[in-house]
């Protein structure tokens, strides 16, 4: 196992510098002279190449890439260049919000998808399984603004029933700030449950065909442990490495959630930094972004491999 | 004289692609798709020629209840929702479609020489692939799209730019399962060169998965095509395309009336993805057995 997860860390550090130069190069392609930008219209040249030169932009790509990684490592995420403060101090707050509702999304999309798929692949063919099978597809596909102003109008405008704004006031307490969050974590979880359930679905239909679950029914055990001991454990699997990939989207999908029920996270500080052109702040924020996605990515193999005796023992890499 | 009735010689793959027209056909889920999107399909071809009213006139009624001369009520401006329903086809369904054959185009070709080449090739793209892949589709084209600039061509080339990994490694893997079966070491012992192999051999063969990955694909091109346009990164105003409305509207929602400014394009969201998806799982069920 500690060979498996080795390997895993090794492909990760590759993932993670390649993942910075391509977050460099994007950078790169951002259009317009970034003094000029700063200094506005009517500036000098001279005065426009010097704010380049202080900012260092003027020196050669490769230099100013290992300046920036550099700083990277020693946690200098640079300066905001529409706020003037350093790039961290906005992020760190703004990634803790967004964690928040992914947290809670994740919390509540996991069970539910699960059990829906488990459901569904118990019933094959029935109607409980076209239900949630058709169900499920039809919310992966429509977009989550759509989905997410469906459930604005249902919850908050006609029944009144939760707050339509993701942001709890200031000093609210715990149970209130999950309150706000909800709507915005019922949307998340619509667009990942049909997909996860799905996942879900195919690993227990797979496993109830397996071989080894004939043999369980043969010898003579009942259903409720053949399905807990032998067709769940085996069906989950594929289920946990989904979920896994699925954080990529969800941070996504926070971008447009965050904007429509007005949210301080970090999808909203890459829309403002995007319409504002802080190159800075946008770079730094989609470097952000990824590394989540690895360290999410990550931890999911560990865990696989900890559920997975085959690799637990070594037997398979 | 007399004549004689020649059996009409069918080709083996003639009556392979009958079958698959045929499980087709039996399919509900793939029909019900085919009608939805085959509305729209229609819709986005006529565009503003068919509809009751021009999407873009605007009027002194402004903010109106559906009811009988507005069907679906009018906008902020006076213009009639359901002729903007039905005119909001055009955009997403030019740019989506575009983008996915890009994306599609681009992902085979990839997917060919590295599942087909292997070793270094294969190793090299596979983890530029798995960077790509650490960054959500939506903050990719953001990014790319502020560097570019906001635009129908913009917004193609760079969805069609994100999709060709994810497509890349789809076609990828079924590469691989084709590579060692017979045809493929024979064509190279004939002394078939590597794109010959990949191209004509190969691909015939893996053509089944790559229907279903476009098709898929395709349902998640018209959902970053709605994302971006309701961030304002994607499709510009004047265009009376359904996500445009639902961004410029949703704001009205607040007071809680309005609100068919923004359900009806909602809708036709909706459906159109839902069609979409259909119809990619009753080609999943026919083409994947």
């Amino acid at each position: 196992m500690g060979r498996f997860l080795l390997k895993r860390l090794g492909l990760a550090a590759i993932t993670l510098v390649l993942l910075s130069v391509i977050v460099f190069a994007l950078a790169q392609l951002l259009p317009g002279d970034i003094g000029r930008n700063l200094d506005g219209p009517f500036a000098s040249p001279a005065q426009v190449a010097a704010t380049n030169h202080q900012l260092g932009v003027d020196k050669p790509i490769v230099v100013q890439y290992g300046k920036w990684i550099g700083r990277l490592a020693r946690g200098d995420l640079g300066h905001s260049l529409e706020y003037q403060v350093p790039v961290s101090n906005l992020l760190g707050p703004s990634l803790g919000n967004s964690l928040k509702l992914a947290a809670l999304a994740f919390l509540l999309v996991v069970p539910l998808s699960i059990l829906g798929g488990v459901a569904a692949a118990l019933r094959q063919g029935r109607i409980t399984d076209r239900t949630i099978t058709v169900g499920g597809l039809s919310l992966t596909a429509v977009p989550e603004f759509v989905t997410a102003i469906v459930l604005i109008v249902i919850f908050g405008i006609v029944f009144h029933l939760l707050p339509t704004t993701a942001q709890a006031p200031p000093g609210a307490g715990f149970f209130t700030q999950v309150k706000h969050l909800l709507l915005p974590s019922f949307a998340l979880v619509a667009v990942l449950f049909g997909y996860i359930a799905r996942i879900a679905r195919a690993g227990v239909i797979e496993a109830l065909d397996a071989d080894y679950t004939r043999t369980a029914y043969l010898k003579g055990l009942d259903t409720r442990t053949v399905i807990r001991r032998h067709v769940l454990r085996n069906a989950l699997l594929p289920t946990i490495a989904v979920v896994a990939t699925q954080t990529g989207y969800l941070i996504g999908g926070l971008v447009v959630i965050e904007k429509l029920f007005n949210y301080p996270g970090i999808g909203q500080r890459i829309y403002i930094a995007a319409q504002n052109k802080d190159f800075t702040m946008l770079e730094s924020g989609v470097l952000v972004i990824g590394i989540v996605y690895l360290i999410a990515t990550l931890a999911a193999d560990t865990l696989y491999s900890l559920l997975n005796p085959r690799i637990r023992y070594g037997a398979a890499e | 004289m007399s004549t004689i009735t020649v059996p009409l010689r069918q080709s083996e793959a003639q009556i392979a692609r009958r079958e698959t027209l045929r499980g087709l056909a039996r399919s509900k889920t793939f029909v019900a798709g085919a009608v939805v999107v085959g509305f729209w399909v229609f819709w986005a071809i006529v565009g503003s020629h068919l509809t009751p009213q021009d999407p873009l006139n605007q009027g002194a009624d402004i903010l109106v209840r559906p009811g009988g001369a507005h069907w679906f009520g009018t906008d902020t401006l006076g213009r009639d929702v359901f002729s903007r329903v039905l005119a909001g086809a055009t955009s997403v369904m030019k740019v989506a479609p575009l983008a996915t054959l890009l994306g599609v185009a681009g992902g085979t070709a990839l997917g060919l020489v590295m599942g087909y080449l292997r070793g270094f090739v294969d190793d090299v793209l596979g983890r530029v692939i798995d960077a790509v892949l650490a960054l959500p589709l939506i903050v990719l084209a953001v990014t790319a799209i502020v560097a570019l600039g906001p635009s129908n061509g913009t917004l193609i080339v760079v969805i069609g730019a994100v999709f060709t990994p994810l497509v890349a490694r789809t076609v990828r893997a079924a590469v691989l399962a084709e590579r060692d079966l017979d045809y493929v070491p024979a064509a190279r012992l004939r002394g078939e060169r590597a794109p010959y192999i990949m191209f004509v051999e190969i691909l015939p063969n893996v053509m089944g998965p790559i229907i279903v990955e476009a098709t898929v694909r395709l349902g998640y091109a018209i959902f970053a095509v709605a994302g971006l346009t309701f961030l304002g990164f994607g499709i510009q105003p004047p265009s009376p395309d359904w996500s445009l409305q639902i961004s410029q509207n949703y704001s009205l929602l607040a007071g809680g009336s309005y609100w068919w400014t923004v359900l009806f394009p909602g809708l036709a969201v909706a459906t159109l993805v839902v069609g979409v998806n259909l119809i990619a799982d009753g080609l999943t069920q026919v083409l994947e057995r």
